[in-house]
This record gives structure tokens, C-alpha cells and sequence, in this order.
């Protein structure tokens, strides 16, 4: 994506934040007004389909999409930004002569959408010199007109500008009058208002929310600094998220509070100021092997590094080789049949519709009805994430419903789903499955992340370091990063939690594609131990 | 259309401050014409263009700022935006740090503009594509790559006087090429502001050979080595260091340029940062230069600042550090703008010359997935990738699997064996780098 796509969120720690700003802004208090008339959008979205067809597309697609955002930024005492945008336009896709073609455009007058179509054919015609075999697409049938919408309870955007700045300034406060000397607070507010329609006699109205209320926060001591990043987790919800229900809340003995479905972001940020006084003064962690405890704001990363991208079915492929990379798990591996992901307790799904989740939606970028299926079953790799020209070259016929883009402007292409960890069927605690553990570390929160292209070797930090002796949580420690092998890795896997202790992160920001789009995807899963695993230490002089 | 002229945007932007009731209004005008065709499985894969332009009004009432943007341009539409962007300022805390626009500036010109670029058209895209597919298929290898090229512009205007316009063209090609059975993987990378400099077939040739080379690597235990980074190797590294130079953070003590009280030191009399220190090797210099040559930039920053070149490291020695206007006065320092591109001084040695005089090392044609593991003292890690080689007594005795390194360029850069000759990559200029005692920490089986 361009550089002048993006507005750069300043602050320490939070250089590689960005948010898509493409589009035009409106004031908070007018973000719902003018709602685009669906039957305009059935005219507007006919005419691009009529117009490919006539000239000679054997398939288009149409979406109409409105993107509103807002964020507000906020540091120390003060808001550094609030900033609204809103983006609309249509994006046509069509196949002609075998072969995928694109164009999009902002003007949507009738004229504008139908020359956008006849330009998603030429593009098509030109290409199709190169292609081999032409796209297949498994069968969807029409749906008619439907519509779906986020089960939110208060819509974000509608929310008072000076409620947001009053939350993120107690926030800062709760840090800061804990023990952290910086911190910087955000709140980034999505609402995707999409229309899809394709030749296959779908008119699908979509009105989507996510929402996520990220804080980074810095403890300055006397030999040096130490970051603590806030809990809670980006969420298919509305503001509802941030009410910090207390049944939301697992509390780990000795470690600290975990949150599910309902954020107490003041909570967790004074929490992160009385934790970074104890991060100047841990221990640093001595390196070796470790039983690890992941808490489910942490691994919810590793399942995303680790399972989510080489099960998607485009870089099994190879579409991504020049820049995601390919999967380890390989086709040959799936049609074994016995190809061992994990120990035989691991079992991984995707699921798009998972309610509180990034990736919950009616229906895909491509009009297909969401679903649930089983990736990796028992340990076993059982199957992949496909779009619909890609599911036949797993000998199935029908897509999973992974297809997605940004916006109105760029193609849509597959991304991950939603995928998950199965809990314990006995519903045991996070403190039972750290009661076994002899000598382990327990780790809470995302960190450093960095897995190679075809997601063999990982390393993961996190934001809070625990030492476990003798099935108790002692201390903090510090320097702590895990590096393993990912099939090695699930096959170590020797106890989960509960349902109870089930808990959905998620990456609001999760880039792939050339060029590069961004979408949003959600990982549950219980705590849950690994055993054996190598951990280093990352604290360095220079 | 939405490339418009200096004169077209000066009218425009005119136009949008008449409708403006703030006591201070600043206008961006942001425009980009460009093109793209993505392949893979020697296939096109997709392909577009894309179009846009948009304009950003920042409104301020006293301490309080708000910022609107559209890309309707329409007289209804553009007063609109103002006022939204005034709205949104009253709804805004005052902010105590926000500071007064600039006047009237002079700006040195940047040659940023290369017709050949604006010239591409889907066929010229379409052959890029074939000069990688077809040699690929010949050789029954793989091909998957991108190219993208595109025309922008930007034009700045405020109600103290100033005025800005550039206009800029750019493309990006990169290529991997792998084996059929997926044991070999080769890269290269392009990036011009000129396409009569790009050379495709070249650059696919480059990733068939490592493709070829890189089949059956051997696996070699992790530790320190010596190593020859290409300069898209270190490009990331070199980029994440210098996104992390920043006076603020360095002050307030959460930097890797932040200055530590030695012992028995009267911390309040310190400096609270590193400037002035020598950090790395002497051969160490490194500064932003919007008329470079090769990776000129727009001689403005976005507040409409003048960009000058600036020296970030003059002999290993921290010789600035940008800060913004707020702090600058706070500090009682200059305001200097961070630039928007990292020139590299190298030498004249070519990368083959490095591996001539190589006895032992490993040769990396780039990192990837690059995270940051401490920011203190700047450690990162992440993977080589798409042609690793050892070489011994000169010459590329063979492929070698990939590593996950865990370093920091503070280490890097004070262990520095050799510089060759700068290369553009990703708009900056950098070196191939011979660097010794590089810490791979453990292997990968990634291909």
C-alpha cells in the first residue's frame, strides 16, 4: 500500500501502527448520515454486471463499498488526534476470455461504473495471452436480495467524541499514576458498509463494525526503559466492548486479569503501570528449556503465525511466493491424510462465523455464505482456507468463504478466517494446566513476532514474562522470546483449558498481497501448555 | 485528472482557504495515476490500475485542531471539508503542544519526475511479466513477480503564504523464481524513479541463477559469521534504525540514542541524548538528500518545511537528530525534519569484489519478517531468505539453509569488514555491507 495511504500513529512503540486513511472525513456527529439507498446501489452495481457481460465477461462482480473510520489518539494528558474518514467508490472483477480482470473507480455515476467494468474486461483480454488454464470457480448459488450486519449493542460511531477522549485520558491517568512515565492510547473505529453483487444473482448488503482500543505504555528506570502494551483484544463489537464486564474477566492467581468479550481498559492500564515497575527490577530469564503456559492473548498470535497463514490455500499454492511466501504444509502432507500438525489433542478451526469476532460477516468478498469447518482435527491436517477459483485444486467444490478486500478500490483476493484452538472438553482452569509444570514460564500478551516464509522456524515474545516452579506462578521475568519449529511446536502440546478460560484475540492489521491490503482476523483458544520448548534471552549489550 | 499541475493545484487550493473561518488552515492536495500486474505460477495473477486524488484541510481555532478530507471537488464539496475539519477542531481538547504553520519557504528542486515512468502502459506491463515467465518456463522453474509504477503529486498551502508542489514518478519491481520442486529460491528487487532504468529480464536472470544455486542447501550450525549483506539484505535494518532516530524519545529516555548518567555523573547536567557521540565504525555516514541523484525525494516535508540534505551520522558520530517543531523549541535545538530518504556512503567495491576477498562468510540476499526484539538496544530478528550462500576462499562454495538472525545495527555497524558500492533500494541508497560476527541464533527449513 502507498505511503500516502497511511496516517503514522506517533509515540514510542508505535512505529509499525498504521491506519489506512483513504477517503474522506466527516465529522463525528455526521457519520451516519446519508446512508448510500440500497435499491441505488442494485442500479449502480447492475450496470457495472451488464456492462462487463456486453462485453464479453463470462462472470463480474460488483462491490459498493463505504468505509467510515475513526480514530482518536491520545498521549499522556492530551489528545494528539481525532481524525474521521470516509471512503466510497465501486470495485468491478470480472473473468473474460478464462482469465481475472479489475478496475475500480470513485466517480459513481452510471457512466464512470460502466467504463470501470469495460476496464476490468480489457485488462482480463490482455492478460489472458499468459494464462495456462482458465479460472474455475466452484458453483454459489444466487441468494437474492439479503443483508447482514455485526451484532453490535452501541454503535462506536455514534458514541460522543468527548465520552472517547474522557476513557483514553482516564486510561493514561490509571497508568501513569501507577508507575508508567509514558503512554500513548488509541481508538481505532471501523464501520465497512458493503454491497456485493455478482452475475450469480446475489445483492448482498453488509454493515460491518470492529473495533480496537489499543494503549502502549513505557516505564523508565535506571538502567533503561521497559514497554508494557495493553490486554484487551480487537473485536467484531461495538463500543459495548469497553463496559469491562466483570463476567468477561478470567483472573490468573498471581499473574493478573484476562479479558473475553468485554474490555476494563482502565483496569488493564493501571495494571501496566504497577507491572512496568516490576519489569525494571525482573530478573532476566536464564535461557534453555521451558514448559511454556501461553494465556490466550498471547497464543492467539502464534495459532494466527503458526496455523492461520500456511493453511491458507494461495501460498499452499504459490500465489504468494513473492511476497508472504509459501506453506510448509504442503499438498502432499494434507493428502496423507496423516500428516501430524499437533499432538492428538489440537484441534483448529476456522470459522467466519464466530460471533464477537474480526472475521464474522454473512457473506465473503465473493458471495459466499459464511461457515465453520476443521483445518486440523485430532493433530491430523485435515484441510486449508480457499476462495472459490481456488477450492477445486483441493478436489472440493465449494468455497470456504476466505475471499476479502480493504476496500472498494482493491481486489479482492483470500485472507485467513477466523481460526481457532478447541478449549479442553473438561473445563479445567488456566491454574490447572499450570499446576503440572515443574519449571515453565507463563506468558501473557502479544510481542515480537517473526516467522519465516514458509512458517517453519518462529520467534515469539510477549508483554508479561512469568516464572512457574513447582506448578505455582513466582515472579516476573524479563528477556523472554520463545524459538521453535511450528509442527514441533503443536506436537509439544500437552494440556488445555476450558471453555471457561476460552478467550478471542485477534490482528486488526494483518497485511498481505501485492499490493499490499490489510484485513482483520480473530484467534480463540484456551490457555494451554506446550512443553519442552527453547526459550533465549533477548536483552543485549551494545 | 488527477495529476494536476502546480498551477491547477495552486488555483484549487486558493479556491479552498477563501472558504476558511479558522485562524489557521493548512491544505494538502495529494494526487497518484498508477499501475500494477502481479504473476505468479508463471501465470498473471491480477492486474489494475488506480487512480485518485484527495485533499486534506487541517483547521485550527487557538490550541485546537481538526482535520477533514475529501476527494470530491466540487465547490459544495470543498466547503464542506473545511468545515468539517472546523468542526472537529472545536470538538478537540486544546492540544498545548501545537504549534503555528510556516510562511513562505524556498525550495532547492528535486528531479522526481521521469516521463518514461508516467509513459508505462499495460503492455509495457504485460512484457515485465514475460521477462520473467518466459526464461522461467524455458528453465522449468516458477515464476512469480511484481511490478507497479506510478505518477504522484503533492501541493501544500496555508493562510501564512507558503506553497509547495512536487511531482514524482516511481516503480517497483521484484521477482521470485523457485524450482519445481520448490528446494530452490531465488529474489531480486528494483526500484527507479526513471523505468528506462529498469531492466527486467536482468533482474529475473539474477533470481533464476539463485534459484538454480540455491537447490540442496546445506545445512550449516547457527553462531557468528561473517557476512556480506546485499543491500536489500540490509535495507530493513538499516531503515528500522533510522525510523528510531528521534530527539523526544531519546530526551525523555526511551531511545537507543537516550543518554545514561554514568556513575558519580550529576544526571540534571548530563545530556539527555547521545548527539555529538560516536556510536559506530567511522566509515559509518549516513544522510537524507532530497536531490540526490538516484533517490531524489520532494524537497518538502509534509508541514511545508524545507527538506535540505542533512547529515544523520558523519563518521560513525550521531550528528542530528530530527525532532518536530515543538520540541525543537522546547529544547532550545533546531527544527529538523525528518527526511524521506537514507543515503548510505559506501565504497567503490562491487559485490563480486567482496566475495573475492571473502575467506570465509555467508553471502544473505535479503531479510525477512524483520521485529523488533528490545528497543534499547535496537536487537531484532527475522530470517535470510531466497538465496543464502556460504562462501569459502572467495568464490560461493554452496547454498546454504536459511538462518534466523537476532542483531542489532548498532552491532552491525560497528563491526563493519568492508562497504561496496550504494545501491537504490526501496528509494534509499546502501551499500553491500561485509560485516563480521553476525549472530544467526538458529536454522530454518524454509526454502
Amino acid at each position: 500500500m502507498e505511503r500516502r495511504d497511511f496516517i503514522k500513529i506517533g509515540g514510542a512503540g508505535m512505529g509499525a501502527l498504521m491506519l489506512p486513511l483513504s477517503g474522506i472525513a466527516v465529522s463525528a456527529d455526521q457519520m451516519l448520515d446519508k446512508p448510500m439507498d440500497v435499491a441505488y446501489k442494485k442500479k449502480l452495481a447492475d450496470i457495472a454486471l451488464n456492462a462487463a457481460k456486453a462485453k464479453g465477461a463470462t462472470y463480474a462482480d460488483a462491490r459498493i463499498g463505504r468505509y467510515l473510520n475513526q480514530f482518536v489518539t491520545t498521549r499522556e494528558t492530551r489528545v494528539d488526534n481525532i481524525v474521521n474518514t470516509e471512503s466510497a467508490g465501486i470495485g468491478v472483477r470480472v473473468i473474460a476470455n478464462g482469465t481475472w480482470g479489475f478496475a475500480s473507480t470513485s466517480n459513481m455515476t452510471p457512466d464512470s461504473v460502466a467504463q470501470a467494468a469495460e476496464r476490468a474486461v480489457a485488462v482480463a483480454m490482455a492478460n489472458s495471452k499468459f494464462q495456462t488454464s482458465p479460472v474455475k470457480l466452484a458453483p454459489v448459488k444466487g441468494v437474492g436480495e439479503v443483508s447482514w450486519q455485526t451484532p453490535i449493542k452501541k454503535n462506536a460511531m455514534e458514541v460522543p467524541i468527548k465520552d472517547k477522549v474522557d476513557l483514553l485520558l482516564s486510561v493514561n491517568d490509571a497508568a501513569m499514576s501507577n508507575g508508567a512515565n509514558y503512554i500513548t492510547s488509541i481508538l481505532f473505529l471501523v464501520n465497512e458498509q458493503k454491497y456485493f453483487a455478482s452475475t450469480d444473482g446475489s445483492y448482498i448488503d453488509q454493515d460491518i463494525h470492529r473495533l480496537w482500543a489499543p494503549f502502549f505504555a513505557t516505564g523508565i528506570g535506571k538502567n533503561g526503559f521497559k514497554q508494557r502494551n495493553a490486554l484487551g483484544n480487537p473485536v467484531g463489537m461495538g463500543f459495548e466492548y469497553l463496559d469491562g464486564l466483570e463476567k468477561d474477566k478470567v483472573r490468573i492467581s498471581g499473574a493478573g486479569v484476562g479479558y473475553n468479550n468485554s474490555y476494563d481498559m482502565v483496569e488493564d492500564a493501571a495494571a501496566a503501570g504497577k507491572q512496568l515497575k516490576k519489569k525494571l527490577a525482573a530478573k532476566s530469564v536464564e535461557p534453555g528449556k521451558y514448559d511454556l503456559v501461553l494465556d490466550p492473548a498471547h497464543l492467539m498470535l502464534t495459532i494466527h503465525e503458526s496455523v492461520g497463514h500456511p493453511l491458507e490455500l494461495d501460498r499452499v499454492l504459490g500465489y504468494e511466493a513473492n511476497y508472504a511466501g509459501t506453506s510448509f504444509a504442503t499438498l502432499d502432507k494434507w493428502k496423507s491424510g496423516k500428516f501430524q500438525y499437533g499432538s492428538d489433542i489440537v484441534n483448529l478451526f476456522a470459522d467466519k462465523t464466530q460471533p464477537y469476532s474480526l472475521g464474522n460477516v454473512g457473506y465473503d468478498d465473493e458471495g459466499v455464505k459464511t461457515k465453520q469447518w476443521d483445518l486440523v482435527k485430532d493433530g491430523i491436517l485435515v484441510n486449508y482456507q480457499a476462495t472459490r477459483d481456488q477450492v477445486h485444486m483441493i478436489d472440493q467444490n465449494e468455497s470456504h468463504g476466505c475471499s476479502y478486500s480493504q476496500s472498494w478500490r482493491d481486489v479482492q483476493f483470500q485472507r485467513m478466517s477466523n481460526v481457532s484452538l478447541k478449549p479442553n472438553e473438561k473445563d479445567i482452569s488456566a491454574e490447572d494446566v499450570i499446576k503440572d509444570v515443574e519449571k515453565g514460564i507463563y506468558i501473557a500478551g502479544r510481542g515480537s513476532f517473526s516467522i519465516d516464509q514458509q512458517r517453519y522456524n518462529f520467534q515469539f515474545g510477549g508483554q508479561l514474562f512469568y516464572e512457574i516452579k513447582d506448578g505455582k506462578i513466582v515472579d516476573q521475568i524479563e528477556d523472554v522470546a520463545y524459538q521453535s519449529n511450528t509442527q514441533e511446536f503443536w506436537n509439544k502440546c500437552t494440556q488445555l483449558a476450558g471453555k471457561s478460560d476460552y478467550r478471542v484475540g485477534g490482528s486488526f492489521f494483518d497485511g498481505k498481497g501485492q499490493p499490499s491490503q490489510v484485513s482483520a482476523v480473530s484467534h480463540g483458544c484456551p490457555t494451554t501448555r506446550f512443553n519442552d520448548i527453547n526459550v533465549i534471552n533477548t536483552a543485549r549489550n551494545v | 485528472m488527477t495529476i494536476l499541475s502546480e498551477q491547477k493545484s495552486k488555483t484549487l487550493l486558493a479556491k479552498v482557504l477563501k472558504y476558511s473561518k479558522a485562524d489557521e488552515i493548512e491544505c494538502n492536495l495529494e494526487g497518484k495515476v498508477g499501475g500494477n500486474i502481479r504473476y505468479a505460477r508463471n501465470t498473471v495473477s491480477t492486474a489494475g490500475e488506480e487512480s485518485d486524488l484527495e485533499l486534506i484541510v487541517q483547521s485550527t481555532f487557538g490550541k485546537r485542531m481538526g482535520v477533514a478530507t475529501i476527494n470530491e471537488f466540487d465547490d459544495a464539496s470543498l466547503e464542506k471539508v473545511v468545515r468539517r475539519s472546523e468542526e472537529l477542531a472545536k470538538l478537540a481538547p486544546e492540544n498545548e503542544e501545537l504549534m503555528p504553520l510556516f510562511g513562505k519557504q524556498k525550495y532547492a528542486e528535486s528531479k522526481t519526475f521521469f516521463e518514461s515512468t508516467a509513459n508505462v502502459t499495460p503492455d509495457d506491463r504485460a512484457e515485465a511479466a514475460a521477462s520473467s515467465i518466459t526464461p522461467s518456463k524455458k528453465n522449468k522453474l516458477v515464476a512469480a513477480g511484481f511490478l507497479e509504477e506510478a505518477v504522484t503529486f503533492s501541493a501544500i498551502m496555508n493562510n501564512k503564504g507558503l506553497f509547495a508542489y512536487n511531482k514524482a514518478t516511481d516503480v517497483d519491481f521484484s521477482v521470485t523464481i523457485r524450482t519445481e520442486d520448490g528446494k530452490g529460491s531465488g529474489w531480486a528487487t528494483r526500484n527507479f524513479s526513471d523505468y528506462k532504468l529498469l531492466d527486467t529480464a536482468k533482474a529475473s536472470d539474477i533470481a533464476i541463477t539463485k534459484s538454480k544455486g540455491s537447490v540442496d542447501a546445506k545445512a550449516m550450525e547457527p553462531g557468528k559469521y561473517t557476512v556480506i549483506l546485499e543491500p536489500a539484505a540490509s535495507v530493513g535494518l538499516i531503515r528500522n534504525m533510522m525510523r528510531s532516530f528521534e530527539q523526544r524519545g531519546a530526551d525523555e529516555g526511551r531511545s537507543f540514542l537516550s543518554y545514561k548518567a554514568k556513575d558519580g555523573e550529576d544526571s540534571e547536567k548530563a545530556p539527555k541524548n547521545k548527539l555529538g557521540q560516536k556510536m559506530f565504525d567511522e566509515r559509518v555516514n549516513i544522510y537524507s538528500d532530497p536531490q540526490h541523484p538516484i533517490a531524489p525525494t520532494a524537497p518538502f516535508s509534509g508541514n511545508g518545511y524545507p527538506l535540505a540534505k542533512t547529515e544523520w551520522i558523519k563518521d560513525g558520530v550521531i550528528a542530528n537528530m530530527p525532532n518536530s517543531p515543538y520540541w525543537a523549541k522546547k529544547t532550545g535545538m533546531p527544527y529538523v525534519p525528518r527526511g524521506e530518504n537514507i543515503i548510505m556512503i559506501g565504497g567503490d567495491e562491487s559485490l563480486q569484489d567482496m566475495i573475492k576477498s571473502t575467506r570465509r562468510g555467508v553471502l544473505v540476499t535479503r531479510l525477512w519478517y524483520i521485529r523488533a526484539l528490545d528497543p534499547q538496544t535496537l536487537l531484532y530478528t527475522g530470517l535470510t531468505r531466497d538465496g543464502t550462500f556460504y562462501i569459502e576462499n572467495g568464490k560461493i562454495k554452496y547454498p546454504i539453509k536459511n538462518f534466523r538472525f537476532n542483531e542489532s545495527p548498532i552491532v552491525m555497524l560497528n563491526n563493519i569488514e568492508a562497504l561496496g558500492k550504494p545501491e537504490r533500494i526501496d528509494g534509499h541508497m546502501i551499500p553491500p555491507m561485509k560485516i563480521r560476527d553476525f549472530t544467526f541464533s538458529s536454522l530454518s527449513d524454509a526454502v
